[in-house]
């Protein structure tokens, strides 16, 4: 985990004059998991095709293992990809499919029937040796895809979001596999997702993408724990995101009211952004509360009731196990530690309240939006 | 109101069904007829048993046909590669330089090639301004494959070309990063996934250079008797069209059997391509 196999630096990429990525630097470690989440339009494909060898940076450079490979050919480097969707060759079997890397390196014909028959015990598509891929099931594909890759042993395996046509079950399955054949490999795994939860539950380090930038990189608890600004607040699990003030070190006030807080090093009074999480808000009555307001939603969601509470004008998301009824009034109470104060951002003021859960449901109910293919694809997938 | 949608639905087939009973289902069975009656009107199997002194005349045909096919696959696939991968606005430039030729008669076209070609033609008097020893070519074996060459590479470039812009470009990257070299990736996944353009452009060239006889009249010189010739030669006379019917039977039936033994290659391709 310590030495750096994969260097970006100041990586700049536009496509017909419109720029994906602006600047990216990222580090890459031996062994490591790495996603790249973000939201549809983020840079993240592009980013990891630029380390496949599938695009070529306009600026900044490709390193591996400290030498620049930025105009290496892909068949040239020591990476394999699963690709999106998989792309396995619809005229071989699967056994071809999978010998298709070691073929082109010349080996010998009894290695390759010990190693395809290892790789396909290992993914447990044990069986399906003469079967073409248009007759298997996407999560059968899907093994293939792996299968295919890894099989090369690569230094590197790129996933570009392998299991986003798989249905929710199965997709927990193969986040499981996964993770078993990243450790049982150490290959270094590069994961592209826009499934928040998936990128906190494999990976050993995410990297969140907006806009064409890292906003943040991080193991997935100081991702979700300490998110440097609104957008990856918003985007990694549920947050309440207020505007506020830092009057002092340890005292923040917000929604009318002060707070005392853990967090410091700010100027005197410069204004932030305050996260708080929805499971770390109790549900008082109203006068032990810090805050009261109105219940103007209750959800059940299983093991919690999920509530939307109306705190003058805002809303706020609250998770209890308590059930609390509608129009009810009740008391806020927030632990000094549950508040998190982050810098003021360009995304500030743009996530916030929970009026709508998200954007989308901001724009689709707006006639004037017109909807752009690829967010189409979002919404429908 | 379902049931008089349906009788103008039978209606609107009806002068498709004529013109099929009149111009295919007729004539098939008059060929039919005159391949196995005599001159009396009488059933035979003799024009059948004739053919075997044409048997040369098929040989020579097929050659020919085939040699013709083959240099069209030669020069129509790299030909059509280029075109698929090149900028959308050449694509379309290109496609309108092909088809072009399509537009001006076949009779026209050979004849203008033979013109060409001939002793005292452009070809002859540019190798002579430079110095060159005149070149004899009408008359000869070449001047007919080149024609059919001429006359049918479009045929060959289309399908293949069809089956490249249909070629999904995620399979030459997951080749590239399992490790094909562009040469690689042109014969282990371009050329196997464009077989079924390659098929029915085998088949759509193959079939008319088989059964013409104008291209082997006028750029043969005379010397080349290919199947279309002797066809058409048979049927000048009322006495001969039953051998000419005969011979027509035969081709068609090879015809008809290279073009499904091709199918069920194309088929097979394309069974895989189901994603």
């Amino acid at each position: 985990m310590n030495n750096t196999l994969i260097k970006l630096c100041s990586i700049d990429k536009s496509f017909d004059g419109e720029r994906v990525l602006c600047g990216i630097d990222l580090d890459i470690h031996d062994n490591e998991f790495v996603t790249l989440l973000g939201p549809s339009g983020c840079g993240k494909t592009t980013t990891l095709r630029i380390i496949g060898g599938f695009e070529t940076p306009d600026e900044g450079e490709v390193l591996f293992e400290g030498e620049r490979i930025n105009d290496l050919p892909p068949y040239r480097r020591p990476i394999n990809t699963v690709f999106q969707k998989y792309a396995l060759f619809p005229h071989l079997n699967v056994y071809d499919n999978v010998a298709f890397g070691l073929r082109l390196h010349k080996v010998p014909e009894e290695e390759i029937a010990t190693r395809v028959r290892e790789m396909l015990e290992m993914t447990g598509l044990k069986g399906f040796e003469n079967r073409r891929p248009a007759t298997l099931s996407g999560g059968q594909q899907q093994r293939v895809a792996i299968a295919r890759a890894l099989i090369n042993n690569p230094r590197v395996l790129l996933l570009d979001e392998p299991l986003g046509a798989l249905d929710l079950k199965l997709r927990k399955d193969m986040q499981n596999e996964l993770k078993r054949i990243h450790n049982a490999t150490g290959i270094t795994f590069i994961y592209v997702t826009h499934d928040q939860e998936e990128a906190l539950s494999m990976s050993d380090t995410v990297v969140v993408m907006a806009d064409g930038k890292i906003q943040q990189i991080g193991s997935p608890t100081d991702i979700y724990n300490e998110p440097v600004n609104a957008f990856v607040a918003d985007f990694i699990g549920e947050s309440n995101i207020l505007d506020g003030v830092m009057q002092k070190d340890r005292k923040a006030r917000f929604a009318g009211q002060t707070f005392d807080c853990v967090d410091g090093g700010f100027a005197k009074n410069e204004p932030v952004d305050i996260v708080i999480r929805p499971e770390d808000v109790d549900v008082v009555p109203v006068e032990k509360g810090m805050l009261s307001g109105t219940v103007t939603g209750v959800t059940f969601k299983g093991d919690y009731y999920e509530i939307i509470v109306d705190v003058g004008g805002f809303k706020w998301m609250i998770e209890t196990s308590d059930y609390v009824a509608p129009d009810a009034e009740i008391g806020l109470y927030i632990e000094p530690d549950a508040i998190h104060v982050m810098k003021k951002s360009e995304y500030s003021g743009k996530f916030g309240d929970y009026s709508t859960f998200s954007e989308e449901m901001d724009w689709i109910s707006d006639p004037d939006k017109e909807v752009s293919e690829d967010e189409e694809t979002t919404l429908l997938s | 109101m379902k049931k008089r949608l349906s009788f103008l639905e039978r209606a609107a087939a009806v002068p498709h069904l004529v013109w099929t009973l009149l111009f295919i289902i007729g004539p098939l069975l008059f060929v039919l007829y005159f391949a196995f009656t005599d001159n009396d009107g009488a059933f035979t199997f003799a024009n059948i048993a004739h053919l075997s002194s044409y048997a040369h005349i098929f040989f020579v045909s097929i050659c020919f046909s085939v040699v013709a096919t083959a240099f069209c696959l030669l020069i129509g696939y790299p030909l059509a590669l280029a075109m698929a991968r090149a900028k959308p606005s050449t694509q379309k430039l290109l496609l309108v330089l092909l088809m072009l030729p399509m537009w001006i008669s076949l009779l026209i076209r050979t004849y203008s090639l033979m013109t060409l070609l001939d002793n005292g033609g452009l070809v002859n008097s540019l190798l002579r301004a430079m110095g060159l020893a005149p070149w004899h070519m009408v008359g000869t074996g070449g001047a007919v494959v080149l024609g059919m060459i001429y006359d049918f590479l479009p045929y060959m470039v289309l399908p293949i070309y069809t089956s490249m812009t249909k070629l999904d470009k995620r399979y030459l990257e997951a080749a590239a990063d399992l490790g094909c070299n562009p040469c690689q990736t042109l014969f282990r996944v371009t050329l196997p996934l464009t077989a079924p353009g390659i098929f029915s452009g085998i088949t759509m060239v193959f079939v008319p250079s088989i059964s013409t006889f104008y291209i082997s009249q006028k750029l043969g010189g005379g010397n080349f008797d290919l199947i279309g010739d002797t066809i058409e030669r048979q049927f000048q006379y009322t006495s001969t069209y039953h051998i000419g019917a005969a011979i027509s039977l035969v081709m068609m039936l090879l015809i008809i059997a290279s073009v499904a033994i091709f199918g069920r290659f194309a088929d097979k391709e394309e069974e895989g391509m189901l994603a």
